[in-house]
């Protein structure tokens, strides 16, 4: 069915009673042209894209728990594009735009706002490195515009901008970047791959994957053999677990990221407004409630849950920056799983076995990344090889030294 | 998450800073074989269950620490200096 105003109008008037599920619960088949390891958003945009930019529909995304239930639903929900190196930079462009005709394309409301992305600066050398951040963004297309205090102040009035120890001093606006509804994104995602033929199977966990010569062949899993001629992992936190059932080691470490929830307040902050001396974001819902995070914890966990001293130190630096939310009370927490890789920089390759295709080291910032991602993993599956957007992002940088070290602290593991 | 130092007895996990995979990390090769090297700085096994890992007590009395931690509950099994195994106090 079409989502429409003339299909909300035509249910309206007959009780509601023609809504049809979102999509089919099918049994799974013994055999599928390509399999996805992984119902998360990049999961499903990888399904919907390989349906829909390269014909290929015998496909089926394999999930251990239900749609939206990892890290898709417990992000941020943060989309921009304001990346210094010509990798990162492309790629992250490419997800913009693809935000940008997502919701017509998979005709489903992602509530995507595109109501500006504001890094704030702090000194004259962060000052100096938004510039270059800012120019390298323009020359590769992408909109940056670097605001002195006086404009950050026309737009968050309420910082705190006479801090004694971090005075803000401007910040580098993206107006195109902004937030999207998460869970509405792998909604979006299932019921346009469902439609065109995608069989999504839930609470299937991939127990093994079979290789036979070299080559993977297929999925076990707790509903039985699944036979696959292509295997993509999107795995997120769970790369290393999956990745190894085929023998794979990867330079992945699973660390917690926590997230947060105010109560709802009055509308207050129209942007994504991040801290540039510590590690800070907020902005706020539409349901009125502030959504802030920080930091990972800082060791291996697949916990989903983190602890004490990251929620203070997060909203230590939330009071640094917008002392008034010391009046707000934190509503929820949570954690989420992140697939954290050596340099900071995803991972969407071929790897060593034939037809087994990896997905993964989002590090904390995959959801921006979930239509290009989606999109350049399909096009490496189908195509078996990679697109020029994501030819960077090899699983073999690490041994060749190409690294992409988005943070510029030069190329060393725990970088995060 | 609390950690029983051997020296100082159980702290906050503030206290602490860490480093990671002890296996991974206490191994280190040569050099000589690049294959060796770029597996010991960085590929890891990322286990989701019991975990060797260091740590640093950086706000204590500055030893390295192998604690054994289940990355599933967070829950720690044993701690010990990092120079001597098998010395140390048991969580």
């Amino acid at each position: 069915m079409k989502y429409s105003i003339f299909s909300i109008l035509r249910e309206g008037l007959r009780g509601g009673k023609g809504w049809t599920p979102a999509w089919r619960e099918p049994e799974p088949k013994p055999h599928y042209d390509a399999v996805i390891v992984g119902g998360g958003g990049h999961g499903l945009a990888t399904a919907y894209y390989l349906a829909k930019e390269h014909g290929l529909t015998n496909i089926a995304v394999v999930e251990k728990g239900y749609i939206g239930s990892g890290n898709v639903g417990r992000n941020t929900t943060i989309i921009r594009s304001n990346y210094l190196l010509p990798d990162n930079t492309h790629f992250y462009e490419w997800s913009m735009k693809l935000w940008e005709g997502l919701e017509q394309d998979f005709n489903y409301n992602a509530m995507v706002s595109q109501r500006g992305v504001l890094n704030l600066y702090h000194s004259d050398g962060q000052r100096d490195a938004y510039v270059r951040r800012g120019n390298a963004m323009r020359l590769a297309g992408v909109d940056a515009e670097l605001l002195d205090a006086d404009g950050v102040r026309a737009m968050a009035p309420f910082l705190d901008f006479a801090n004694a120890r971090f005075p803000i001093q401007g910040g580098l606006l993206q107006r195109r970047g902004g937030t999207a509804r998460h869970d509405a994104v792998a909604w979006g995602f299932a019921r346009g791959a469902d439609n065109r033929g995608v069989d999504i199977l839930q609470n299937t966990e991939v127990t093994g994957i079979r290789i036979e010569a070299g080559r993977a062949v297929g999925v076990e899993t707790t509903r039985g053999f699944i036979g696959a001629s292509k295997i993509g992992l999107a795995c997120a936190g769970n790369s290393s677990r999956v990745a190894a059932m085929a023998g794979l080691r990867l330079p992945i470490e699973s660390h917690v990221l926590q997230a947060f929830v105010s109560e709802g307040i009055k509308p207050t902050i129209d942007q994504v407004i991040t801290f540039g001396a510590g590690h800070f974001y907020i902005s706020q819902s539409d349901k009125g409630g502030l959504v802030f995070g920080g930091d990972i914890d800082g060791y291996n966990s697949y916990a989903q849950r983190g602890n004490l001293y990251i929620i203070e130190d997060v909203h230590e630096a939330g009071m640094a920056l917008w002392p008034a939310i010391g009046r707000v009370r934190t509503l929820r927490h949570w954690g989420g799983i992140m697939d954290m890789s050596m340099d900071g920089s995803p991972i969407i390759d071929k790897t060593p076995i034939d037809g087994l295709y990896l997905n993964c080291g989002w590090c904390y910032g995959g959801f921006k990344a979930t239509p290009a991602s989606g999109w350049c993993f399909a096009h490496t599956i189908a195509r078996d090889e990679p697109h020029k957007l994501n030819a960077g992002f090899r699983l073999d940088r690490f041994a060749s030294g190409r690294l992409i070290d988005e943070k510029g602290a030069g190329a060393q593991p725990n970088l995060h | 998450m609390r950690i029983r130092c051997p020296y100082c007895g159980e702290r906050s996990n503030d206290e602490f800073t860490v480093l990671g995979d002890a296996d991974a990390l206490l191994t280190r090769p040569s050099g000589e074989n690049i294959e060796a090297f770029h597996e010991y700085v960085y590929q890891r096994t990322n286990p989701a269950g019991l975990h060797r890992e260091l740590w640093y007590h950086s706000a204590g009395c500055r030893r390295w620490l192998v604690v054994t931690r289940d990355t599933r509950t967070h829950e720690i099994t044993n701690v010990a200096f990092a120079n001597s195994r098998g010395e140390g106090a048991t969580a």
